[in-house]
């Protein structure tokens, strides 16, 4: 059993009704990361997120909590006991956020000074202590998810599983929220296994992800890898056909920034500060294919390219780039044949700088 | 017209010069149904939060039975009372009929369902994933019962009402096994019967209104708690 792990799980079958709800072979949570569960609904992300919270029991298959096996009611207690679910309603007592965010504590029978002290800070950690003693039933949406999200942590889980827990916010107090989650979460290095269907959500906070379809997990790595690298149809078409590159912001002025991926610069627009983490962001249609070498044009990255893969999707064709970081771009089927393009030939890849979507990843 | 008139002055005289008689039949009203709600309200809420929580074949039919029971009509209840605790009946050891224990009995019968069926609509009206959210914060079984339990105090202060409504102002099952004993068994529906039918219409208006103040007094109370716990 390796340690870097968690949660491990095996050769886990959950039926429902005749229904196969989970089909796992195998699956971790690594240690201290955050991991995302992406698959459209009915997936079985929920389902599997109940099942490592330790709020169902497996059916067939093992599972593992720290290299220990989980048999008995009260291991899954154990289980329950180290880990909390957000889920995506906020699901609040009608009583005050302080009691809201104390109610783990009181099942743990804790001192009260103990729980005074440990809700204030789970207050304090997601700015909300100016709200202690309101009533948890007239918070604003973004408010009751930041009580939830505190109550969450107020218990110190080795687990934290947020159940599409930002799906219903409005998108600047999701983003905020979001932010601080991801501030928290690098901060107290809780692991965490968030299941999502949202990109940019799953970009901004997951380091892995693992891709589920029909119960079952049909691919698993890393973000970028996951993204950049879909190993079959069904992913391609569920991440989405952008590239995503890993990049630093090198410097920026009045809004716009040089970004270095992979040794090479890409210029984009928005006021990152210089130093941060990013990811570039960038649908293959705005990528434009020719062979100019001369002249002036408006698009700010420009860049001497070799086609690594030609693969043809109905109308178009699909071009992987090589231009010293992995590119993909849709050209039609006349302007492929105008340039004579070919796999291993070279072409001149640009693109505009406000055409990258820039998005903050880890400090 | 003059009758009510009457009625309303006769009553303000007997609620103002504190008769001891009628002082003692509100009192014991107050004691009988007061105890009856008690007794339904630890039977009811504790069985309808069961049958709410758990899945078991025929649930549909029990919940059909126990909202049957919310309308389970006194003089039903107050015969099948009689009949257990006739002299000889299966009870009829206890010796309690014509007595306020017996009157607390058949009250309870009656409110227990009224509470049950809305305790167990509360608690079923709770958001699903509740019960998860909760558990998946450490509670044990017991912990999470409570604090649904808790999470429904609303709707559970309004079966309190509900059933206490019921029994205070029920008169058949009273009669039938308290025997409307003066000074014993008598309460404020079975002396309005009594006076009534007597033709002392000023007394049991009398009557009346004090049993409708009392039972307004109970939910004002019950009401403030209700909405003091809900700001909005």
């Amino acid at each position: 059993m390796n340690s870097k792990n968690l949660i491990k799980i095996e050769n886990i079958i959950l039926q429902r009704g005749g229904a196969t709800v989970l089909d796992i072979p195998e699956f971790q949570v690594p240690h201290g990361r955050i991991l995302a569960l992406i698959g459209p609904n009915g997936a079985g992300k929920s389902t599997l997120l109940l099942m490592l919270a330790g709020l169902l029991k497996p059916w067939q298959g093992k599972m593992y909590f720290q290299g220990e096996h989980i048999e008995s009611r009260a291991d899954l207690a154990m289980l329950r006991r180290n880990a909390a679910v957000v889920f995506q309603e906020p699901l609040l007592l009608n009583s005050s956020v302080y009691e809201n965010v104390a109610l783990g504590l009181k099942f743990r029978r804790l001192k009260n000074g103990e729980i005074r002290k440990s809700v204030q800070s789970a207050l304090d950690y997601f700015g909300i202590s100016q709200l202690a003693k309101r009533s948890a039933k007239t918070l604003s949406g973004g408010e009751a998810k930041r009580v939830s999200l505190a109550r969450a942590f107020a218990i110190k889980p080795q687990i934290i599983l947020l159940d599409e827990a930002f799906n219903s916010l409005d998108p600047p107090s999701r983003e905020t929220i979001i932010d601080d989650l991801k501030e928290i979460l690098e901060e107290t290095k809780i692991t965490a296994v968030l299941a999502s269907h949202d990109r940019e959500e799953t970009l901004r906070l997951a380091q892995d992800v693992s891709v589920m379809n029909a119960g079952k997990i049909v691919q698993s790595g890393t973000t970028v890898e996951i993204f950049n690298q879909p190993d079959s149809e069904f992913v391609a078409n569920f991440v989405g056909t952008e590239s995503i590159l890993e990049g630093i912001v090198n410097s920026t002025t009045d809004g716009h920034m040089v970004i270095a991926v992979n040794g090479k610069s890409i210029e984009a627009v928005g006021d990152y500060s210089v130093g941060q983490k990013v990811y570039c962001c960038l649908r293959p249609e705005n990528v434009t294919v020719s062979n100019y070498t001369r002249g002036k044009i408006s698009a700010r990255n420009i860049y001497e390219a070799k086609v690594s893969k030609i693969i043809r999707q109905g109308f178009f064709y699909k071009l992987t780039l090589d231009c010293g970081f992995p590119l993909v771009a849709y050209i039609t089927i006349p302007s492929c044949e105008d340039l004579g393009i070919a796999k291993g030939g070279a072409v001149i890849a640009s693109f505009k700088a406000t055409a990258v979507h820039v998005i903050r990843r880890e400090k | 017209m003059e009758l009510i008139v009457q009625g309303i002055i006769k009553a303000f005289e007997l609620i103002i010069s504190f008769d001891p008689e009628v002082l003692g039949i509100t009192w014991l009203s107050l004691k009988i149904s007061g105890t009856a709600t008690l007794i339904s309200l630890f039977i009811g809420v504790s069985i309808g939060t069961a049958v709410a929580l758990t899945n078991f074949y025929g649930k549909r039919l029990v919940i059909s039975l126990i909202n049957t029971g919310m309308g389970l009509p006194p003089v039903v209840v107050g015969l099948f009372v009689t009949i257990l605790i006739w002299r000889n009946g299966p009870l009829g050891f206890l010796e309690i009929l014509y007595t306020p224990s017996a009157m607390i009995i058949a009250q309870a019968i009656i409110a227990t369902p009224i509470v049950m069926g809305i305790s167990l609509a509360a608690i079923q009206n709770l958001p699903p994933n509740l019960r998860l959210q909760i558990l998946s914060l450490g509670a044990s079984r017991l912990q999470m019962v409570w604090v649904l339990i808790k999470e429904a105090r609303l709707p559970l202060l309004a079966a309190v009402m509900a059933g206490f409504g019921g029994v205070i102002s029920e008169v058949g099952a009273s009669i039938m096994v308290g025997g409307n004993i003066k000074g014993y068994s008598r309460v404020l529906t079975t002396a309005t019967v009594m006076e009534t039918g007597k033709g002392n219409f000023d007394i049991a208006i009398a009557l009346g209104i004090i049993l409708l103040l009392l039972a307004f007094l109970v939910n004002l109370i019950l009401t403030q708690i209700q909405q003091r716990q809900h700001p909005r």
